[in-house]
């Protein structure tokens, strides 16, 4: 063949229907993302548009409302003490799983995973009946507990669906080379599922970032930032809410960076 | 020579019906290249595993250099396996796959980086040190699975089917290449096949395994010639197997009747007459006559089938009583290519005494 390969944009920009379906698509996704970026920096309360002009007014006042800089606090700590819960729980769940036949194995597999098909309502009432009975008082740790419970099924079905791709022989080949059971745990099986890991562990502590069904049961007077949001919700949607929702963004966008380099496949 | 590997009564049975390996003793001599040679399902992985130390066995005992070994982990024993898929580690170079066996010996840094020189030089590839094995091709990695497991000096290398995964162009270069490094390392090998070309062109002695026992063991030139059972002549190249009974068995001659041929066979067993018996021929012992030529064993039929295959023909001979006799015709000279036999065609065959199979009973497989 004579010709050149055409670029990308050759090769795609000719189809208009496809290009359109994907602006579409974007649009879909992202405006209201963009929308609520440029209200954070409008200088006016209300949100009707044309925007009157720019300002850090939302921004400053954000950083002086000590009860939403409380939420925030309370809920970066429920979710990353949830999601270490869970790990601790769910990582070893999962080897367990793999690794072992037992009587009842797949009901077990079932079980684990049931909480995160319940509607967090369920689970909510469930464990606040819980407490109450053992007499635990309502506060951020019964909602970590909460979280970590209904979290659980994510760490394991990703990390068991990892050790299910990774080949048994890699493990024999470790055994095989002279390593005992810990120490080809440490240097063949660990790295091979250390990005399902870690990818788990992040979806964890976004889910339980914006909980609100299982928090709303389970919290003492501590609020988390969803639940303030919410409660606030009541008074409208203030531009300082905005604010609040462009750093989420922002954060949002400094993890998943820091997600794609740590899981990244080294190449050559 | 001394034996290295010794099986004793080795049974693997996973419940009462469901039997892996049944009571095989095996004893492997310090440097031999043994070949455990089977169908799936024969039990022969197993009997690797078991050496391996993956595996333990529901009786009887392994012994490595005279140790008993049948208990120790995998870890514990002084072999190293080869594994069917290689099993290298995705997220290490070839270096450090090579290297991980001896870091576990605890040998300082520079004799480690000496010996992974060493083996991949031996296999041909250290200038791939540094790469991943995604990047390599089959054979490549497969070279830097053989050079992982023999850096650690084992006392035997075990290798489970360890060229199939290979085209067929390269696996018959690697057959002679894992040969020339057993000559080369001086180690002992076992391996697991099905295929029973790398069998005999690799291996010191076969051990054919049927069903979980073993069905015959001995040097691959005996095992071809002289099979012990109609499973192990079928197994190992190709045999025709015709039933009849014995009509006359003296002085170590055997004279069998077969529905269209009468076959005359060399024995040292004595059959009493009448005794239902199966004969087995190999195709290319088996040799067309030229007109008004005689022999022993001359068989009449007609061309039913021929098959070409490059180097030769194969030819269905049909007897009179339709049984079907596989005759081999080489064609060294391609001018002989101008008179391929035609079907249809009458034709004599006849095969020497000396290379007619007898076994007792209507065993064809």
């Amino acid at each position: 063949m004579t010709r050149k390969n055409p670029n990308l944009f050759a090769r795609y920009g000719a189809d208009t229907g496809f290009m359109t379906f994907v602006a579409v698509l974007m649009a879909f996704l992202y405006i209201p993302i963009w929308v609520l970026i440029a209200f954070s920096f409008n200088d006016s309360r209300s949100l009707t548009w044309p925007m009157t002009g720019f300002t850090f007014e939302w921004y400053r006042k954000l950083a002086s409302n000590t009860d939403l800089l409380a939420a925030i606090g309370n809920s970066f700590y429920v979710a990353t003490f949830a999601t270490v819960l869970t790990l601790l729980v769910g990582v070893p769940a999962a080897l367990v799983l793999h690794k072992f036949n037992f009587p009842g194995k797949s009901i077990f597999r079932r079980l684990i995973l049931l909480p995160i098909t319940l509607p967090g309502i369920v689970t909510g009432i469930s464990m606040l009946n819980m407490f109450k009975l053992m007499g635990f008082p309502l506060s951020l740790e019964t909602v970590i507990f909460g979280h970590a419970t209904a979290l659980l099924g994510v760490v394991v079905t990703q990390v068991y669906a990892r050790l299910q791709r990774l080949p048994k022989s890699l493990e024999e080949a470790a055994f095989d080379l002279g390593a005992t059971p810990w120490r080809s745990f440490v240097d063949i099986t660990l790295p091979n599922i250390r990005s399902a890991i870690i990818g788990a562990g992040l979806l964890s502590f976004v889910l339980s970032f914006d909980e609100i069904p299982v928090t709303f049961f389970l919290t003492g007077r501590d609020n988390t930032l969803p639940m303030y949001i919410y409660s606030t919700m009541r008074r409208g949607v203030t531009p300082e809410i905005n604010a609040v929702g462009t750093i989420i963004v922002l954060l949002s966008l400094i993890l998943i960076i820091v997600a794609v380099v740590a899981t990244r496949e080294r190449k050559k | 020579m001394a034996a290295i590997i010794e099986l004793e009564n080795i049974s693997k049975h996973y419940s009462p019906t469901i039997i892996g390996v049944d009571d095989v003793s095996v004893t492997v001599e310090d440097g031999e290249f043994v070949t455990l040679l089977g169908p799936s399902g024969c039990g022969k992985s197993t009997l690797l595993r078991m050496i391996g130390g993956f595996e333990e066995p529901t009786g009887g005992a392994i012994r490595l250099a005279g140790k008993d070994v049948t208990w120790d982990p995998p870890y514990k024993r002084e072999v190293n396996m080869v594994f069917q898929d290689y099993a290298l580690f995705p997220h290490m170079t070839v270096g450090q796959n090579v290297a991980y066996g001896l870091k576990t010996l605890k040998l300082n840094r520079a004799e480690v980086a000496d010996r992974v020189k060493d083996a991949l030089s031996l296999v041909g590839l250290y200038d791939k040190v540094d790469q991943r094995p995604q990047q390599l091709s089959g054979g490549q990695r497969q070279r830097i699975a053989l050079a992982r497991a023999i850096v650690r000096r084992p006392k035997v290398l075990l290798l489970d089917e360890p060229l199939s995964a290979l085209d067929a162009k390269l696996r018959e270069q690697m057959q002679i290449e894992l040969k020339h490094l057993h000559e080369k390392v001086g180690i002992t090998f076992i391996m697991v096949t099905h295929d029973q070309t790398e069998a005999l062109v690799m291996s010191d002695r076969v051990v054919v395994m049927e069903r979980g026992k073993i069905a015959q063991q001995g040097k691959p030139q005996d095992l071809y010639d002289h099979p012990a059972s109609p499973y192990v002549a079928n197994f190992i190249g190709t045999t025709t197997f015709l039933p009849g009974k014995v009509s006359k068995c003296t002085g170590g001659k055997v004279t069998v009747a077969t529905g269209g041929a009468m076959f005359e066979a060399e024995t040292d067993h004595s059959y009493s007459p009448g005794k239902v018996v199966t004969v087995g021929l190999r195709p290319e012992k088996v040799r067309f006559l030229a007109e008004g030529e005689t022999a022993a064993n001359t068989i009449t039929g007609k061309i039913a089938e021929v098959i070409y295959y490059g180097l030769g023909l194969r030819i269905a001979v049909t007897l009179s009583d339709g049984a079907t006799v596989y005759a081999d015709m080489l064609l060294p000279d391609r001018l002989s290519h101008s008179k391929l036999p035609e079907i249809g065609t009458p034709t004599r065959i006849a095969i020497e005494p000396h290379n007619v199979f007898v076994f007792e009973g209507n065993v064809a497989p």
